[in-house]
């Protein structure tokens, strides 16, 4: 099914979006200014967990300058429902914990808004904020997730019978009774943690209600505009119709985004009660404090393996910190679970996953989605093998991936939507290979031995992943030739975030449509121009919007030459779609513009169409894949310890990769290297901590380290393609594929630098004070 | 609140103003003047987004208040590329260097990544990718890995050397 690639689509294109953001001129939401517009601050939670005794507004009120201050009372008379339900379906829920709009009787986590306040000016409205009184009564908290599913922990809803979210058991094959006869077994517990999303640009909205046509609009930085319509049509019990959501440039995504937020519905709901337009624009503390993470995981794992180093079995449980609310759903710790076993050939698996409620800001998908966390928890587990069994890493790895000749490879194993898990292509073995090679194995021994000689610890390591992408079931595309202009615009639900994503449009669709990548118009992100639409998370949008693109601009191609034909009085074979025109090949001065063609089927009152023509030059495609395609590739890194300080320097870092087709080569390497730094970052540096009581204590960029340019090495890619059936073009999701092997890989590096101490890591982050500390342990136990 | 006249010129342009003391220069260029080109990424000085360059030299424009300014000549990304308004017009080089090396992603670190490399190539006309990458160690993209960043100010080096011009 997949179409040979064409010079447009597997090209280096230089990138649509650039000139305007290279020169200021980019369109992010806090860039708007609507005419009498007040800008919003939000009166915020400051404990883990309390009973809200009383709201005083008074003061803040008195502040010149401040017009509402808006709080659960005042949205509650507007709301057919007050909460948030966004929770995506499964059966595994014990309980129903959906956010409230604004939160006015029990507060659940540090950060969780309790108060909007609306002024002339974000200063005056933050000074009001901080004279909005809110009497608290303090309720026991609990941040751990396993001390918060013990029998008396204190309850992180006052109202809840436990700390029990959701409860899964996934697995296959008997696994009991590979244990029960398996000459090696070897249990690991695992911590993981990953932090924030941390978008340079954070979260914002402006709303506007027009009483003239009745509806309102929110400019959102949001990766799901229709998620988000349709999310708050139901809270406001209004049509759809009524309300458009807009994501305008959005300066970075990364998971968190694709949230709708209690803060997206007060900022809406103000601007329909004052009847003024609101800009409310996070600022970055609370990105630490409102905006969804990523967070903890704690796993208790054991691999069964024979003589050979041969899996027999993995089994397991995970308890997964789940956050004060359900904003998203169980799917992050399915997909960990999920991932576990993907690019392994393994007999028998069990895992039990447990959500925890936890007094903290909920958690859902950073860039990644908990794929990480099951790469980490397989490769960690062989190079456990590896050691006790006193064999080669990657020949363990060896003798257990699934190769090229096994592909379509049946896991039995169910996605969360329920389809069975068929890894569709790809070369394992061979990624592995190569990035073994690119990272200089053959001579590494030698350099290890070298360096080891001079004091210096070096290590390589290396992890292999397997990862879904491309989540269906559909992302619709609307390719329309405008009459007047002649450009072709493009429409979608498909936000583009920093993926590149109307690039990836203008290519595909210029492709069929002559070539001239300037006429094509990318406006996607837009719920007023498309009806239907999932958004941007996933890996995703090459994939499904991409093939719905291809699907309607050939569509529209077709049309175009069918019109043309009529019009010119040409047979169809002898037309060609060249720059903006349709052109006679016999006769190149004979052609018409896709304007042209466009008005032609536009309708005049009482005028006959040209014969046998549909109305408009226009196609919607829904393409439908329900199966994932299945990227995969391998990580390898070479590290130098500091055995004196802990400190980890990167000397090579290198990821082979297969997303299938390549649309634009530039692209696709900008994925993966942003990818690998944010994995560096999961490893070594990046940590969301909070104390006892479930006070973040790393809430801003000086306490909570993102990674800067000097720690992240050079980043070698090499592109493996193959291309998947799934789609007509081939092409797998690439956005995440970079975060998922890096922090398993770097450990591994760790721990072989480090090997003469004997350190086994079996978390990440690790910090500098924590290897120092192994290397302690190794050296007294030797 | 108190409030002061400033006068400030942007990108070569003079702007007077009445503005509240507490006003920082970020606000005071994106909202009061406009040019929504300078972002705003942490307001507390760790993420770059917002840097400008102040008499030359790189400034972060949310830690610095706009009345502090007054009399000072002021450089914002607007400002860079020759003729900005026209689209098929060559930007400035590192610009070009920028878009030909997928520097950026989002964008929204873009701003302060060019004014910061600016400074660079200006003090160090040719700078090794070590010192490019210790010269936006204040700026944080999310995006890119900063690799291309890397490649595209040497690039951008070697296009204006060949140039003979100044950045
Ligand atoms: S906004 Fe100024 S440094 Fe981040
Ligand atoms: S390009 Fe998105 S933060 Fe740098």
């Amino acid at each position: 099914m997949s179409a040979p690639s064409s010079p447009l689509r597997s090209n280096r294109v230089l990138r649509v979006e650039d000139p305007d953001l290279l020169k200021g001129s980019g369109k992010f939401v806090d860039d708007m200014h609507l005419p009498g517009m007040l800008q919003a601050a939000f009166v915020r939670s400051p404990m883990g967990h309390a009973k809200v005794v009383s709201i005083d507004v008074s003061a803040a009120l008195e502040v010149p300058g401040v017009h509402r201050v808006l709080t659960r009372d005042d949205l509650l008379p507007h709301l057919a429902t007050e909460f948030i339900v966004v929770g995506l379906p499964s059966p595994a829920y014990k309980q129903d914990i959906n956010r409230p709009a604004l939160s006015g009787l029990e507060v659940v986590h540090v950060g969780e808004p309790v108060a909007i306040v609306l002024a002339d000016n974000r200063y005056i409205a933050e000074d009001a904020a901080a004279l909005v009184m809110v009497e608290y009564d303090p309720l026991p908290a609990v941040g751990d997730p396993r001390e918060a599913l013990k029998p008396g922990a204190p309850l992180v809803h006052s109202s809840s019978p436990h700390n029990l979210l959701a409860e899964f058991d996934m697995g296959y094959g008997d696994v009991d009774a590979a244990f029960a006869s398996a000459p090696h077994v070897f249990k690991e517990s695992l911590w993981q943690h990953r932090g924030g999303g941390h978008s340079i640009e954070c979260r914002g909205d402006v709303a506007a209600y027009d009483p003239f046509s009745e509806t309102l609009t929110l400019w959102s930085s949001t990766q799901t505009p229709h998620a988000g319509r349709s999310v708050l049509a139901g809270m406001l019990g209004w049509e759809e119709e009524r309300i458009r959501v807009v994501t305008p440039d959005v300066g970075g995504g990364f998971g968190p985004k694709l949230i709708f937020y209690p803060e997206d519905v007060a900022v809406a709901l103000a601007a329909y009660i004052t009847g003024r337009p609101v800009k409310w624009i996070e600022d970055r503390r609370e990105h630490f404090v409102a905006t969804t993470q990523e967070r903890d995981q704690y796993w208790d794992v054991e691999i069964a393996v024979d003589d050979n180093a041969k899996i027999l079995g993995l089994r397991g449980s995970i308890v997964h910190d789940h956050g004060a609310y359900t904003a998203r759903g169980v799917n992050l710790p399915y997909e960990s679970a999920q991932t576990v076993t993907l690019a392994y050939e393994i007999p028998a698996y069990f895992m039990n996953v447990k959500l925890a409620l936890t007094n903290k800001v909920p958690v859902t998908p950073v860039r990644g989605a908990g794929q990480p966390q099951g790469v980490f928890c397989m490769e960690r587990m062989l190079d456990r093998v590896a050691r006790e069994l006193k064999l080669d890493r990657a020949e363990v790895r060896s003798r257990n991936l699934i190769t090229a000749a096994q592909m379509p490879y049946t896991k039995p194993l169910k996605s969360r939507g329920g389809r069975q898990v068929v890894l569709d292509s790809g070369n394992y073995p061979a990624c592995q290979a190569d990035a073994l090679a690119k990272a200089g194995l053959a001579d590494f021994p030698a350099r290890q031995a070298a360096a080891r000689a001079e004091g210096r610890h070096i290590g390589l390591g290396f992890a292999n992943f397997v990862k879904g992408t491309g989540r269906g079931p559909f992302e619709p595309v609307t390719v329309r030739v405008d009459p007047a202009s002649g450009k072709v615009n493009v429409y979608s639900g498909a936000t583009a975030m920093g993926q590149s994503t109307k690039t990836m449009f203008a290519q595909i669709v210029a492709e069929q449509l002559g070539g001239d990548i300037s006429l094509i118009n990318a406006k996607p992100g837009d719920t007023g121009s498309i009806a239907m639409g999932l958004g941007g998370f996933n890996s995703r949008l090459a994939v499904m919007a991409g093939s719905s693109a291809h699907l309607a601009a050939i569509k529209v191609r077709d049309k175009a030459l069918l019109i043309a034909s009529k019009v010119l009085k040409l047979p169809i074979e002898d037309l060609h779609l060249i720059g903006g025109r349709v052109e006679a090949k016999s006769d190149p001065s004979k052609s018409i513009t896709l304007g042209q063609l466009a008005k032609s089927v536009a309708g005049v009152a009482g005028f006959v169409l040209p014969d046998g023509v549909t109305p408009g030059l226009e196609a919607t495609e829904h393409f439908v894949v329900d199966d994932m395609a299945y990227a995969n590739g391998c990580a390898a890194v070479e590290v130098e310890v500091d055995a004196e300080t802990g400190g980890v320097h990167i000397n090579k870092f290198v990821i082979a990769h297969d997303c299938g087709a390549v649309i634009n080569p530039m692209v696709v390497d900008g994925q993966i290297v942003g990818a690998v730094a944010h994995g560096i970052g999961n490893a070594l540096y990046e940590w969301m901590g909070f104390d006892d009581n479930c006070q973040p204590v790393t809430t801003n960029l000086g306490e909570y380290l993102l990674i800067t340019a000097p720690e992240v090495p050079f980043i070698e890619v090499s592109h493996h393609e193959s291309p998947t059936y799934l789609n007509p073009l081939g092409v797998k999701g690439v956005g995440e594929c970079g975060v998922v092997p890096t922090a398993a890989a770097i450990m591994s590096a760790i721990e072989d630098a480090l090997k003469e101490f004997n350190v086994f890591i079996a978390q990440t982050p690790i910090t500098p004070g924590e290897i120092v500390a192994k290397i302690e342990a190794g050296r007294k136990s030797a | 609140m108190e409030s002061r006249k400033i006068t400030v010129t942007v990108n070569g342009q003079a702007h007077t103003r009445d503005v509240e003391t507490r006003m920082t220069l970020a606000d005071f260029l994106r909202h009061d003047l406009g040019m929504t080109g300078t972002h705003v990424g942490c307001e507390h000085g760790v993420c770059g987004a917002c840097t400008i360059l102040l008499d030359g030299r790189t400034a972060r424009s949310c830690l610095t208040l706009a009345v502090q300014t007054d009399g000072h000549a002021i450089d914002t990304i607007e400002g860079m590329a020759p003729n900005p308004k026209d689209k098929t017009a060559p930007m400035h080089p590192l610009q070009e260097a920028f878009r030909d090396n997928h520097a950026l992603q989002c964008g929204f670190c873009t701003p302060g990544m060019l004014t910061t490399i600016i400074e660079l190539l200006r003090d160090n006309p040719e700078p090794s990718a070590d010192e490019v990458r210790i010269a936006i160690s204040g700026n944080l993209c999310r995006c890119t890995g900063y690799q291309t960043i890397v490649a595209a100010t040497l690039d951008a080096a070697k296009r204006l050397k060949a140039e003979g011009r100044k950045p």
